[in-house]
C-alpha cells in the first residue's frame, strides 16, 4: 500500500508540474483560455535557437569518468577492428587464463599491437579482494609497465570481484583504471559510467571455456506447473555489508509455495557471531536441496550477498527459474544492450515483504514468455566463458560500428534468436536482411544516391545486404566442364526462380567464359546473367573453402550452393526454393547425412546410411541464406584452417555453424539421395565420395568441430519434406511437381 | 523551492521536477540554483553525464510549430538530406557547406536576409542561390532531417522533423533522446557523431532502403503515440514512472516499439527448440453420443507410445457419459470432462487436466490413424512447436467471380489449414483461443456450431506469421470405407458456411492471415525400400 501512496504522491506531482510549466489543454477550454494569457511562454523560438558558445564540451567537473567520447581513441579502430592481448607475463588465475585464451583463439584476436583497437592487458585484474586466493597483487605497477597503456586508453579490463571484507567497496579495486574500460561484476549506478563500462555477470571458477550446458528448460507447458512458486537458499550474514535483506527472509518462508531458507554455518567463527535464529534457520536449511529447488521453483529470489551480483543469478537462469532481483541499483549483466525487462522481475530490497504478492501476480503468459527468455538469453551470452568474453567485445565493436557507420544491431536482434553473437555487426542494416523471415515496409520514392561501384572482391563483409526477395542465386562450385554441368545449367536456365548464376572455377584450366545462360524456347525471360570467378586468382590456396567467399556478386538473400555436377531437375530447384522461402533460418536441401556417438572409439561418428534421421544437409545441393554464408566466412580461423587444409569438410562445418545459431536441424527434401552423377565417378578429380579415406577425413572433421564449439551442435530431425501429392495414387496431372517422383536415389 | 523547502521536500524524494528546456554548454545543467537530490527530474536535453540512469525521465524539447504540421506526406521525397537549423555551430556549418557545394543531395537551408534584421522564422533560404522555402512545409520533402547540437544539446527542430515524416540524423554526442528507456531511437533516426560530420554523405547512402522503410513508417507510429501534444507526452512520462513503482505494469519492447501493424502480433513461443518427448501428449476428444467410435479410438489411441494421458470432453448435457464399468480398460490414464453446454469451443478450453505443452485434438471418429503416424505426427509437432501439426489439411482460394475467399477440400497441391479433426498443437493456443481471440469469432463458432478449426488456423497463424504442417499422405477421413471423394458426401450448405467463416474471419483481422505451402512432412524412409528397418513402419495410405 506504501507504493500505491508513493503513486499517488507522484502523480500529483506530475498534474502540479504540468500545470505551472506549461499551458496544457487537458482542462476546460474556457477556464484554461483566461489563465494561459497570465502564464509566460516557457521558452521562445529565439531563446530556443541560441547560437553556440564556443567553449569545449568536455565537462570538466566530472574528470574522472568517461565516455567513449572523450577516453576513447576511435581512430585506431579501422573496418575491423582487432583486439590485442599482451603476451602472458606473471601469475594467471585459471579463470583468467580461460578469459585470454578465448581471445587469442577468436576471430577478433590480432599479433599486431600497431593494427590493434582494443588491448587486453595480460595482467590478472579479475579478484581485487586482497584476503582472496586467487588476488594478484601488484596489479597497478604491471599495468602502468604496459608498453601501450597510455593511462589505459583503449585497454580493456575484466574485474569480476572488487571490495574486501567487511564493506566491500566497489570503488576499491587496488589500481587506477584511468581511461580504460572496466568490464565488471556486481556494478552499482553510482559509480558505472554508463555508455563506457560494461557490465559482467560473476560467474564460478567451474564455468565452461567453450560450448557450455545447453539450456536445461526446452519444455514450454503452460501454465508452468512447477512445485514451488518462489525459492531462495543460500548464506545469511550475521554481520557486515548485504546483512539487511538475507536476515529478514525467514518471514517469508512457508514451507511449501515459498522456500525461503538461509543459513549462518559459514565462515571460521560462524559459531561466535550466530544469533538466535541460526538454529532453526539451518533445520530448514537442511531440508531442501538447491539444485531441486532451481529446477521446480517458477522464481528464484536473487537477493544482494556481500557484493550486488551473485553466482545465483546464473545458476537461476541457466535452470529457467525466473530471476526474482533483491538489488538494488545492480546494473545487470550487458544492459546496454540485454532488455532484462524480458527475463527477470524486479524487486525492492526495502519492500522485502511485498516480493510474495508480486510473484504472486505474475500472470501465467507472462511467467512462460519469461521462462523462455532465460533460456534464450543463458543460450546466447552466458553458458561458457566465451559467450561472456565475446558478448563483452562484441558490444564494444559494436559501440565502433556505430561511430563509424552510425549502424548498430537492432535491439531484438540482441534479445531474441539468433543473437548478437549468431550475426555480423556489418552485415545488412535491417532484420529484413537476416534470416528471420521479417520483411520491411516500402519507403517512398527519394532522389537515387549515385550508383555504387561493385564493391572489391576482397571485401565480401562490405557488399552491399541481400535483398529478401522472391528469387535466388544459384552458386555453383566446379573443377571440370561435363556433361553434367551443362544438364545442371540448362535446368537453372528452366527454373522459375533464379536470378542469377555465379560458377566459381577451381582449376587450373582456363575458366569457361559464360555472360548468360539462354532460356528454353517458348520461355520469354530474359537470358539468366552468369558470373564466372577464377577461384585460382581471386582466392588462391583456398580450394574448396573458396566456394563460399564471393558474397559481393550474389544479389539476393538465398544462395542455391550447388556442386557444378549435381543432377537437379529445375522442378526439384524451385520445389527447394518455395520450402526454403518458410524457413530462412535453416539450410534446405536433398542430400542428408547423420552423426551419431560412437561408444566404441569413443568419437563422433560420420554416416551417410539411410537411416531413420540425419542432422546435415550437405550444400552440394542446398539452399542457404546469404547471411550464414557471411557468418561462415568469419567462423574461428582455426576452423577454416581445418578446412582449408583438409581440403573437405566445408560442408560439415557449414552445416554445425548453421545448427549452432539457429539450434534447429537442416530440412532434407523428397527422396533423392545422391547428389552426384554415378557413371562419371571414376574420371571425376573429387570421386573421393567412394574413397573410405575421404571418409575417415571427415569423420576427425567432425570431432574437430565438436571439440572447437565444446559441444556437438548438430540437432537430429525425423521428417523430410516432400510435396503435397508426392508419391500419391491419383492422376499425375492434378501433381504440380511430377518428375520429381521418378527420382528415386 | 530552493529558498523556501516545503515540509513534505523531504530532500526531494518522491517529488518529480519538471525541466523542460536545458542549460547550454559545458555543463548543459538541468536545473539552474536548485540543488534537486532525491527528486526525479523529467527534463528535456540531458547528456549522459548528468543523466541518472533508471531513474530521470528524458522528454522532447517541445516545439509549438510541430503541433501544426498535419500528417499528410508528399508522393516523393525531392531531396536526400535537408538541413533547416539556424543555430548549427560554425566549424560544423562550415563542414555542411562543403558537403551540400559538392553535392545534390544535401540542401542546406540558412534564415532570409531580409532588411529589417529581424528573423521570419516560417521562411529558409538556400545558402548560395538564397531561392525561399517555406518553413517546417519543406521538411515533408526530405527522406532524411538534420538536427545538429548547438548551445544546448537538444533541439526543437527534431519534433518539427518527426512530424512532417522525416528521418531524423542526430548529430549531438552523449545526448539522451526522449523517453530513450523505452522508446527505441535507432529504429527512429540515424545517430552520427560530430566528429564524423564529413562521411555524412556515406553514411546516408549506405542506409538500404529497407531500413529507410522501417524509420520512416516507425517514426510517424512514435510520434503519433508519444509525442504529437503535451498530453502524449504527459501520458507516456506518467507510464514510465508507474512503471519504476510498478515494474510488473511494464509493457515489453515490442509494445512499445514495434508496430502491430507493420511487424504482427507476437509469438508467445519463442524458444528456438525441438520439444522434449518425455512429457508426451495429451489427447483431447471431443464427443457427443458416438459411443462405440469413441471406443474404438480409445483402445486405438493408446498404442501410441508417447500418449500421456486422454481426456474426453462429454460435451451432451442431455446424456450422462457411460459408467465407468463400460469403458475400455487402458493403460493411460483417461479423464472424462463434463461440459455444462453443447458449445464447439469446448474442445479449445485449456483444461488443466491437460498437463503436457502438447495437446492432441481429435475428433471421435477418427479411427484410421495408427500408432505409428500418430507418434511421427507428435515427432514432427516436437520440432514445429509452435504450429499445428496434423493430419486432414484444408485450403483456401480466392474466387474472383464473386470476390470472395473460397474454403477447398479438394486434392490440391497446396495447403493452408490443417482440421483440429486430428492435429497437435501447443496448449497455449487453446488458451489463446478461449481468452485472447476476438470475442466476435467465438461467438460466431458457438452459435453456428461450425468453423472452430478454421478459427483455430487463423489464430496460429496471424500470431506466428507461419503455415501449419500436414503430415504424411493421408486424406481420407470423415468414412474410410467410402471411395468417392468427400465432396460428394458432404453437405453443400456447410461447405458454404465455411467459405463465409474463412471471408469473415479474414475480414475481423483485417487481412488473410492463412499462409499457404506446397509441403508436408514424411517419415525420412517413406517409400524407401532399401535394408535399414524403418522407424515409422506403418504410415498409412490415402
Amino acid at each position: 500500500m506504501q507504493a500505491k501512496k508513493r503513486f499517488f504522491l507522484l502523480f500529483l506531482c506530475c498534474f502540479f508540474g504540468i500545470y505551472c510549466f506549461f499551458n496544457v489543454n487537458l482542462n476546460n477550454e474556457n477556464i484554461k483560455k483566461t489563465r494561459k494569457d497570465q502564464l509566460p511562454e516557457f521558452a521562445t523560438i529565439e531563446e530556443l535557437t541560441e547560437s553556440p558558445s564556443r567553449k569545449k564540451r568536455n565537462p570538466q567537473a566530472t574528470t574522472k569518468s568517461c565516455r567513449m567520447q572523450t577516453c576513447f581513441d576511435f581512430s585506431k579502430c579501422g573496418s575491423d577492428p582487432k583486439v590485442y592481448v599482451y603476451p602472458t607475463d606473471g601469475p594467471v588465475s585459471a579463470t583468467y587464463r580461460k578469459v585470454l585464451s578465448v581471445i587469442r583463439e577468436s576471430r577478433y584476436a590480432t599479433h599486431d599491437p600497431t593494427e590493434a583497437c582494443l588491448f587486453i592487458p595480460a595482467v590478472d585484474t579479475l579478484d581485487a579482494d586482497p584476503l582472496s586466493p586467487e588476488h594478484i597483487p601488484d596489479v597497478a605497477s604491471r599495468l602502468s609497465r604496459l608498453p601501450y597503456w597510455k593511462n589505459g586508453r583503449n585497454h580493456l579490463i575484466f574485474n569480476l570481484y572488487a571490495g574486501t571484507w567487511p564493506d566491500y567497496a566497489e570503488g576499491a579495486l587496488g589500481f587506477d583504471p584511468g581511461d580504460a574500460i572496466m568490464a565488471r561484476a556486481s556494478a552499482s549506478e553510482t559509480i558505472f559510467r554508463d555508455g563506457f563500462d560494461i557490465s559482467l555477470p560473476l560467474f564460478h571458477k567451474e564455468h565452461p571455456e567453450r560450448g557450455g550446458t545447453p539450456p536445461a528448460a526446452t519444455g514450454n507447458p503452460f501454465p508452468a506447473p512447477r512445485k514451488h512458486l518462489l525459492a531462495f537458499k543460500g548464506k545469511r550474514y550475521v554481520h557486515g555489508i548485504g546483512s539487511e535483506t538475507r536476515n529478514s527472509l525467514w518471514h517469508l518462508h512457508d514451507g511449501n509455495n515459498l522456500i525461503l531458507v538461509t543459513t549462518c554455518r559459514h565462515g571460521k567463527s560462524w559459531k561466535d557471531l550466530r544469533d538466535e535464529r541460526c538454529d532453526e534457520d539451518n533445520r530448514e536449511y537442511d531440508k531442501f536441496d538447491y539444485e531441486q529447488l532451481l529446477a521446480n521453483s517458477t522464481f528464484c529470489l536473487v537477493a544482494r550477498g556481500r557484493r550486488l551480483g551473485s553466482y545465483r543469478f546464473l545458476e537461476a537462469l541457466a535452470a529457467g527459474c525466473v530471476p526474482v532481483l533483491l538489488s538494488n541499483s545492480w546494473r545487470l549483466p550487458f544492459d546496454e544492450r540485454i532488455d532484462w525487462r524480458r527475463a527477470v522481475i524486479w524487486a525492492d530490497e526495502r519492500l522485502l515483504l511485498q516480493v510474495p504478492e508480486l510473484v504472486r501476480s505474475v500472470p501465467p503468459e507472462r511467467v512462460l514468455a519469461l521462462r523462455q527468455q532465460t533460456q534464450l538469453l543463458w543460450e546466447q551470452y552466458f553458458s561458457s566463458i566465451e559467450k561472456i568474453v565475446f558478448t563483452t567485445i562484441e558490444i564494444l565493436l559494436e559501440r565502433i560500428t556505430a561511430h563509424r557507420l552510425s549502424r548498430q544491431r537492432e535491439a531484438l536482434i540482441w534479445n531474441a534468436s539468433p543473437g548478437a553473437l549468431g550475426t555480423l555487426t556489418t552485415y545488412g542494416d535491417s532484420r529484413a536482411h537476416l534470416p528471420l523471415g521479417a520483411r520491411a515496409p516500402p519507403a517512398p520514392p527519394a532522389p537515387a544516391p549515385p550508383p555504387r561501384p561493385l564493391p572489391a572482391p576482397a571485401v565480401p563483409l562490405a557488399a552491399p545486404p541481400a535483398t529478401p526477395g522472391d528469387t535466388y542465386t544459384a552458386l555453383l562450385y566446379a573443377q571440370t566442364t561435363s556433361p553434367a554441368l551443362h544438364k545442371l545449367l540448362a535446368n537453372i536456365a528452366t527454373s522459375e526462380f533464379c536470378e542469377k548464376v555465379v560458377l566459381v572455377w577451381d582449376s587450373e584450366r582456363a575458366a569457361p567464359t559464360l555472360k548468360s545462360l539462354s532460356r528454353m524456347a517458348g520461355d520469354f525471360r530474359d537470358p539468366l546473367p552468369v558470373v564466372v570467378i577464377d577461384a585460382t586468382t581471386h582466392y588462391p590456396g583456398e580450394g574448396v573453402a573458396a566456394r563460399w567467399q564471393p558474397l559481393w556478386a550474389i544479389p539476393t538473400a538465398a544462395v542455391f550452393s550447388l556442386d557444378g555436377d549435381a543432377p537437379l531437375l529445375a522442378e526439384e530447384l524451385d520445389f527447394a526454393f518455395r520450402v526454403w522461402q518458410h524457413f530462412p533460418e535453416r539450410i534446405v536441401g536433398y542430400p542428408a547425412r547423420n552423426h551419431y556417438w560412437d561408444e566404441s572409439k569413443v568419437s563422433w561418428g560420420y554416416s551417410s546410411k539411410w537411416g531413420g534421421s540425419y542432422s546435415m544437409v550437405l550444400p552440394g545441393a542446398a539452399l542457404v541464406h546469404r547471411a550464414l554464408l557471411a557468418l561462415y566466412g568469419a567462423a574461428a580461423p582455426a576452423l577454416r584452417l581445418a578446412v582449408r587444409r583438409a581440403r573437405n569438410c566445408e560442408d560439415i562445418l557449414l552445416n554445425c555453424l548453421a545448427a549452432h545459431l539457429s539450434r534447429r536441424p537442416p530440412l532434407k527434401l523428397a527422396q533423392r539421395r545422391r547428389y552426384k552423377p554415378a557413371l562419371h565417378a571414376a574420371h571425376h578429380p573429387r570421386s573421393s565420395w567412394s574413397d573410405p579415406e575421404h571418409f575417415v577425413q571427415r569423420q576427425s572433421c567432425l570431432n574437430t568441430f565438436a571439440s572447437a564449439w565444446g559441444y556437438m551442435p548438430l540437432v537430429r530431425s525425423v521428417l523430410r519434406l516432400d510435396p503435397i501429392l508426392f508419391k500419391d495414387p491419383v492422376s499425375t496431372l492434378r501433381k504440380k511437381y511430377r518428375k520429381m517422383e521418378l527420382v528415386t536415389s | 523551492m530552493a529558498t523556501k523547502p516545503s515540509k513534505s521536500w523531504n530532500n526531494g524524494e518522491n517529488h518529480l521536477i519538471f525541466n523542460m528546456v536545458a542549460g547550454v554548454a559545458p555543463n548543459y545543467n538541468t536545473v539552474i540554483d536548485l540543488n534537486i537530490s532525491k527528486a526525479i527530474l523529467a527534463g528535456a536535453g540531458f547528456d549522459t553525464w548528468t543523466f541518472r540512469h533508471g531513474f530521470d525521465i528524458s522528454l522532447p524539447l517541445f516545439s509549438p510549430i510541430a503541433k501544426r504540421i498535419n500528417d499528410s506526406q508528399p508522393k516523393q521525397k525531392n531531396y536526400m538530406i535537408i538541413s533547416t537549423q539556424l543555430n548549427i555551430p560554425d566549424d560544423y556549418l562550415a563542414e555542411l557547406q562543403s558537403i551540400a557545394s559538392s553535392s545534390n543531395d544535401l540542401l542546406l537551408l540558412d534564415r532570409c536576409k531580409t532588411g529589417t534584421g529581424k528573423t521570419d522564422y516560417t521562411k529558409r533560404c538556400e545558402y548560395t542561390t538564397g531561392k525561399v522555402f517555406d518553413y517546417p512545409d519543406v521538411l515533408k520533402e526530405g527522406m532524411f532531417c538534420l538536427v545538429v547540437r548547438s548551445a544546448r544539446l537538444a533541439q526543437p527542430v527534431l519534433m518539427d522533423i518527426l512530424a512532417s515524416q522525416c528521418i531524423p540524423i542526430i548529430i549531438a554526442d552523449t545526448i539522451v533522446m526522449p523517453f530513450n528507456s523505452h522508446v527505441d531511437w535507432n529504429k527512429i533516426g540515424l545517430f552520427l557523431p560530430e566528429e564524423n560530420i564529413k562521411n555524412l554523405l556515406k553514411i546516408v547512402h549506405s542506409v538500404s532502403k529497407e531500413r529507410r522503410g522501417e524509420l520512416y513508417w516507425q517514426l510517424r507510429w512514435i510520434y503519433d503515440r508519444h509525442f504529437s501534444s503535451m498530453e502524449k507526452i504527459t501520458l507516456t512520462t506518467l507510464e514510465i514512472l508507474n512503471e519504476k513503482v510498478f515494474p510488473l505494469a511494464a509493457r515489453m519492447y515490442e509494445d512499445w516499439n514495434m508496430p502491430e501493424h507493420l511487424y504482427g502480433p507476437v509469438n508467445p513461443l519463442f524458444l528456438p527448440v525441438t520439444a522434449p518427448k518425455s512429457p508426451g501428449f495429451t489427447a483431447v476428444i471431443l464427443t457427443y453420443d458416438r459411443v462405440e467410435s469413441l471406443f474404438t479410438l480409445v483402445r486405438k489411441l493408446v498404442r501410441t507410445p508417447s500418449l500421456a494421458k486422454i481426456l474426453v470432453v462429454w460435451n451432451n448435457q442431455k446424456k450422462q457419459p457411460p459408467p465407468s464399468s463400460e469403458w475400455p480398460v487402458v493403460n493411460k490414464p483417461l479423464k472424462v470432462i463434463q461440459t455444462k453446454e453443447n458449445k464447439l469451443s469446448n474442445r479449445f478450453f485449456p483444461y488443466d487436466e491437460i498437463e503436457t505443452e502438447c495437446q492432441l485434438t481429435i475428433d471421435d471418429d477418427i479411427v484410421m490413424l495408427t500408432p505409428d503416424e500418430l507418434e511421427f505426427g507428435f515427432d514432427v509437432w516436437r520440432e514445429f512447436p509452435d504450429r499445428i501439426v496434423g493430419f486432414p489439411s484444408r485450403l483456401h482460394v480466392w474466387d474472383n467471380v464473386t470476390g470472395s475467399w473460397k474454403y477447398h477440400s479438394e486434392w490440391t497441391n497446396q495447403i493452408s489449414m490443417v482440421l483440429t479433426g486430428a492435429a497437435f498443437h501447443h496448449k497455449i493456443w487453446s488458451w489463446y483461443y478461449t481468452y485472447k481471440m476476438p470475442a466476435e469469432i467465438r461467438t460466431w463458432v458457438d452459435d453456428n456450431f461450425n468453423c472452430e478449426d478454421i478459427a483455430m488456423n487463423f489464430l496460429v497463424a496471424n500470431v506466428t506469421r507461419k503455415p501449419p504442417i500436414k503430415v504424411t499422405p493421408r486424406k481420407k477421413f470423415k468414412c474410410p470405407e467410402c471411395t468417392n471423394t468427400e465432396m460428394l458426401s458432404a453437405d453443400a450448405r456447410h461447405m458454404s458456411q465455411r467459405s463465409a467463416c474463412i471471408d469473415r474471419f479474414s475480414r475481423i483481422y483485417g487481412h488473410m492471415a492463412l499462409k499457404t505451402v506446397e509441403f508436408r512432412a514424411d517419415p525420412l524412409q517413406y517409400r524407401e525400400s532399401a535394408g535399414v528397418p524403418h522407424v515409422y513402419p506403418d504410415i498409412g495410405a490415402l
